[in-house]
């Protein structure tokens, strides 16, 4: 076998910011004073915060020699399920950073941000298209945010026919984030299982579907890497009671040129830019979280709109009928020009991104099935999901597995979700990974595996050659300390 | 995590189908949770408890218990009004762990009715229920 | 396409693996009905040169520094940008990774934010900060909620001072909740007037931003005199955290929840976003927080580490019951905003801050000299309100033929207050920038 991807290297030390530097120092290069102190009313002075104060190098080896424990994109394969860790192209971080779009003001008037509106009409334009959804709101901050849009948008359109639900169909291989939502604009969530096929059934949401609910809350494909193939019967059921479906798009990397959401039943879909289009997971965030509707749930978008008129570009608040605004601007505009840029650099070939999406999920399946136990053996899309079943002789967990894995050279995929597996692990490779890469990868795994067999110890003990070893999160838990 | 048969269930206690126990002395009922339910939780981290005074009926949930990744709800197993809680757990919640039946009691109550005890089970039912689950 | 690795003989081989005849074939589960009848109407790709004049293009039509000089703030500031700040964030092991969930090799991110939440609750004054929320409108909204779950409540008082897009962003999110919201008038200074609230019982929270919408530094602790002995908590809000270095921080003056926008904490403003919001509190209410928070534990050797905690709180366990429904926050912002903050140091901080207070009185007493009015008398950290004369906005105009944005026309958010104008003017302003601005206004 090659020689494995992890190895050990050296890797520094570096104490704590505050407990650095030395009281007088200063990173920053200060303006110049060109005027004068004036009085200050000593009722408001404060002391300022008490800050270490460091030069400029130790800023930046501070932050070097931190970056150098963490494991990104650009470091290795980082098979997350449900989180789409692809290449995040470099130019779009550039034209990002242009300082006309990088210096603007968002309360400037239309005239003197004509660029940034075409660009935000455009990218609004290119999503209804991938989508085949009617309108376009790029204001969510995220994913959740634009879930809250979303149930925002329900709550509203059910108001405007004077009768309110209070209910909300949601599958339990849901994201957490979606009862947490709902919850936001009073639904309760109404629980649903998938079938044994992993999908759900149409006879479980005609059960469940009444006048009193808003809706169903589907992710499609779900978190099982499976496309939910009753989503029209499913949607029609919905809609006979008055009711609307919900898309959440996490999964969109799988579909796209493929199925028209829009013309599958679905009213509204959020889509998670920094997932299916490339832009950076920024170690947490900043996501963005654009929702799609159908014409006639468009009046009630959040405001303002980007507009156009006669090639000209505004912003429009003269939409009575908003649920209003869901962010002090416009949302992540910054993380728009991204998205913008990868679908200008894709054009077309975004049907080939969802298609190689899914042949990396299900080359990965197909190789490791044997290996790993697969509780769903059918095609899957995007990702694909196991389970820890066949090493429960050895009483070697999920957890040890992937931990294992970090010492092969790569990131763990998504662990223990969806609930409905046991120990499930939930492998989303992307496209943007060669085939020589996934060999490798699951050349690793099947060794991971062969080392449960032969030593379950090693793996209850890993990771060993990362800078930390696992860390007890129970004290961390017990006895929070979240300051320095 | 344990087998049934391994269960701490000691004979003084009265025990609910959701797995609080009830233990009666000087009029007062002291609450906590059986060895089962701390082991299936696992480490605890943090127990919310009800506010002296508090009232509940049979079945309300009267406080959480949380592990690094689960959060369970605590019910109540007669009707009844807190009369105390057990301080310590707040500094120390892994005496729910370690000594579930005494250094890790949850609350003390004053039950409305005293009979609602005699629905509750003894060790030998209990440990017959939690057999049957594992089935 | 350079992203895409795959030859045609690389898809020829995965294909016989899967066990399907095409690309195509992959997608067997998906009903005909369901799939796309047209291709996708996309403009061609362009190559990496044809997208670097084309963004170019929509770049340069944007007013900016430095062809610009815009004097307007209302919760986004333009600051200096250390070169340090892009670069060190521009670090891809801290931009390509994701939210921490495995710690062993998520500890650069983790001890940064670690850090970051300390500074922030230093900043503060406050105990605990969270790892962020999306912006500061949206962590006013989590506040008021979160004080809500607190005290029971759902009667809320919220200063009419505080920035008005961020009103109408609480207003959504309390939308569907059955909430009572009390809007407080101001006074002639400038300030909240709180007069009101000895009226009122069994609110929630009051919530007040310092500096105000009008650039006016409020007295938090009338409010927390006021509130002492009652479950109401003080929710202090904020715009522009550079004025913590100068004035007293909303801790030492009795807040119990405070949250904000970071952006000028070394962020680009980007026509609004992302930014960071920044959230704290009481270490009493940790529980009740919104967001992900970072502790300090060790590992298997006792080594000193990271993690991710008391994530019982969140979405992904608690699910409806969870204290918000964020997941993604702007944990890249807030890790700038820590450099940023590194960068200044405490020393740094106050100077800048004291600069930037200086700059704005400096344009302000120089708009007094020149017969402007400036209607609020209450002491201001970088920007300020001036009356101009009747019919000001063909000057306006002109002044923007000229790349000057004189400020903020006020009388959209206050109808009241025509001819007002909201101007920032923060260290990037030079003496001679504001005596040329003080020129065209008075040619």
């Amino acid at each position: 076998m090659q020689e494995m991807v992890g190895t050990t290297g050296l890797i520094l030390n570096e104490p704590l910011l505050t407990e650095r530097g030395r009281k007088g120092r200063c990173g920053i290069s200060l303006p110049r004073r060109d005027v004068e102190y004036f009085p200050l009313d000593a009722s408001i002075a404060g002391e300022g915060p008490n800050f270490p104060d460091l030069s400029e190098v130790e800023v930046v080896r501070h932050y070097t020699r931190l970056s150098t424990w963490n494991f990104g994109v650009d470091t290795g394969l980082y098979p997350l399920g449900s989180c789409t860790m692809k290449y995040n192209p470099k130019t779009n971080e550039r034209q990002a950073a242009l300082p006309g779009f990088a210096g603007a003001h968002p309360l400037l008037p239309a005239s003197l941000s004509q660029g940034v509106l075409k660009m935000m009409y455009d990218l609004q334009g290119f999503l209804a298209e991938l989508t085949c959804m009617d309108a376009v709101t790029l204001q969510p901050a995220a994913g959740a945010h634009g879930e809250l849009a979303g149930m925002l948008i329900f709550h509203a359109y059910h108001q405007s026919k004077g009768a309110p639900r209070s209910k909300i169909i949601v599958p339990d291989t849901a994201h957490g984030t979606n009862p947490a939502s709902a919850a936001l604009c009073g639904y309760r969530p109404v629980n649903v299982q998938s079938n044994e096929q992993g999908v759900l059934s149409p006879e479980t949401i005609a059960a469940v579907m009444d006048e009193e609910t808003a809706g169903i809350m589907i992710t499609n494909p779900n978190t099982l890497g499976l496309f939910e193939e009753n989503i029209q019967q499913i949607a029609e059921i919905v809609h006979a009671r008055g009711g609307l479906v919900y898309a959440d798009g996490a999964n969109m990397n799988a579909i796209m040129g493929i199925v028209g959401v829009g013309d599958i039943g679905v009213d509204v879909l959020h889509l998670n830019l920094h997932k299916t289009f490339s832009t950076p997971h920024g170690g947490g965030g900043p996501g963005s979280g654009p929702v799609c509707v159908k014409t006639y749930l468009e009046p009630f978008l959040p405001v303002p709109r980007v507009s156009e008129k006669d090639g000209r570009y505004f912003l429009s608040e003269d939409f009575p009928q908003s649920v209003g605004k869901l962010h002090g601007f416009y949302g992540h505009v910054g993380v728009m020009i991204r998205a913008y840029c990868y679908i200008l650099s894709l054009g077309p070939e975004l049907k080939k991104v969802s298609q190689l999406a899914v042949l990396n999920a299900n080359y990965i399946k197909e190789k490791l099935k044997d290996t790993l136990h697969l509780p769903y053996d059918r095609p899957c899309m995007h990702e694909c999901v196991f389970s820890d079943k066949n090493q429960e002789a050895e009483k070697v967990t999920t957890l040890d597995m992937v931990k294992r894995l970090i010492d092969y050279g790569f990131h763990p995929p998504t662990i223990y979700f969806p609930l409905v597996v046991h120990g499930a692990i939930m492998i989303e490779p992307t496209e943007t990974e060669s085939k020589e890469d996934l060999d490798v990868f699951i050349e690793s795994f099947k060794n991971v595996v062969k080392d449960a067999k032969e030593n379950p110890e090693m793996l209850h003990d890993a990771p060993r050659k990362p800078k930390l070893r696992r860390l007890d999160e129970t004290s961390a838990a017990r006895h929070p300390c979240l300051t320095c | 995590m344990k087998e049934i048969n391994e269960m701490n269930l000691p004979e003084n206690v009265l025990y609910s189908t959701d797995h609080e126990w009830s233990r009666v002395k000087d009029g007062k009922v002291r609450i906590g949770i059986s060895d089962y339910a701390q082991d299936q939780l696992g480490e605890i981290v943090f127990i919310e408890v009800p506010e002296i005074g508090a009232t509940f009926k049979k079945g309300d949930v009267f406080g959480t218990l949380e592990s690094i990744k689960a959060v369970a709800e605590m019910l109540i197993p007669i009707t009844c009004e807190v009369l105390a809680v057990n301080t310590d757990l707040e500094g120390s919640p892994e005496l729910v762990n370690q000594d579930p039946y005494d250094k890790g009691w949850i609350i003390d109550v004053k039950p409305d009715d005293s009979s609602e005890l005699n629905q509750l089970m003894n060790k030998d039912a209990y440990l017959e229920m939690l057999k049957g689950m594992g089935k | 396409m350079r992203y895409l690795p795959h030859t045609e003989q690389d898809i020829a081989e995965m294909l016989q693996v899967v066990g399907a005849d095409s690309l195509d074939a992959l997608f067997s589960t998906i009903p005909e009905a369901c799939r796309r009848k047209n291709d996708l109407n996309l403009p061609e790709p362009m190559t990496e040169w044809e997208l670097n004049a084309h963004m170019a293009a929509l770049a340069d039509s944007m007013a900016a520094a430095p062809h610009y000089k815009v004097y307007m703030g209302a919760g986004s500031y333009e600051h200096h940008i250390p070169a340090t700040v892009p670069f060190l964030l521009g670090r891809s092991e801290f931009y390509t990774a994701y939210t921490p969930y495995q710690p062993e090799i998520s500890q650069g991110t983790l001890q940064g934010i670690f850090e970051y939440q300390s500074l922030v609750a230093f900043l503060l004054g406050m105990e605990v900060a969270n790892a962020s929320m999306y912006d500061g409108a949206s962590a006013l909204a989590e506040a008021l909620l979160m004080a809500s779950r607190i005290t029971r409540s759902k009667k809320l008082a919220v200063s009419s001072l505080i920035h008005p897009l961020y009103r109408r962003v609480v207003r959504t999110y309390l939308g569907p909740g059955d909430f009572e919201i009390i809007e407080l008038p101001y006074c002639a200074d400038g300030r909240t007037d709180f007069s009101q609230l000895t009226s009122m019982d069994g609110l929630a929270a009051v919530a007040v931003q310092s500096p105000n919408f009008f650039g006016c530094i409020e007295d938090l602790s009338l409010v927390s005199n006021m509130t002492q002995g009652s479950k109401t908590l003080l929710v202090a809000s904020f715009t522009e955290p550079l004025a913590f270095g100068l004035i007293k921080n909303p801790g030492s003056q009795g807040a119990d929840i405070v949250c904000g926008e970071g952006q000028s904490f070394g962020i680009p403003q980007s026509y609004g976003g992302p930014g960071v919001g920044m959230f704290a509190c009481k270490k009493d209410y940790m529980r009740n927080m919104p967001g992900r928070l970072v502790g300090k534990t060790h590992d298997k050797d006792g080594k000193q580490g990271f993690v991710l905690t008391l994530s019982t709180r969140e979405q992904h366990i608690r699910r409806e019951k969870a204290t918000s429904n964020i997941c993604s926050n702007s944990g890249l912002c807030a890790m700038t905003s820590a450099v940023y903050m590194a960068s200044l140091g405490g020393t740094g901080l106050r100077e800048l801050a004291r600069l930037n207070y200086d700059k704005a009185e400096y344009l302000k007493d120089r708009l007094c000299r020149a017969g402007f009015k400036i209607p609020f008398a209450a002491s201001t950290f970088n920007e300020f309100v001036v009356q101009f004369k009747p019919g000001f906005d063909t000057t306006y105009q002109r002044l923007l033929d000229e790349k000057m944005v004189a400020g903020l026309p006020l009388s959209p958010y206050y109808p009241e207050l025509t001819d007002h104008y909201l101007l920032c003017a923060t260290e990037t302003k030079t003496r001679k920038d504001m005596d040329r601005l003080i020129d065209s206004l008075t040619a």
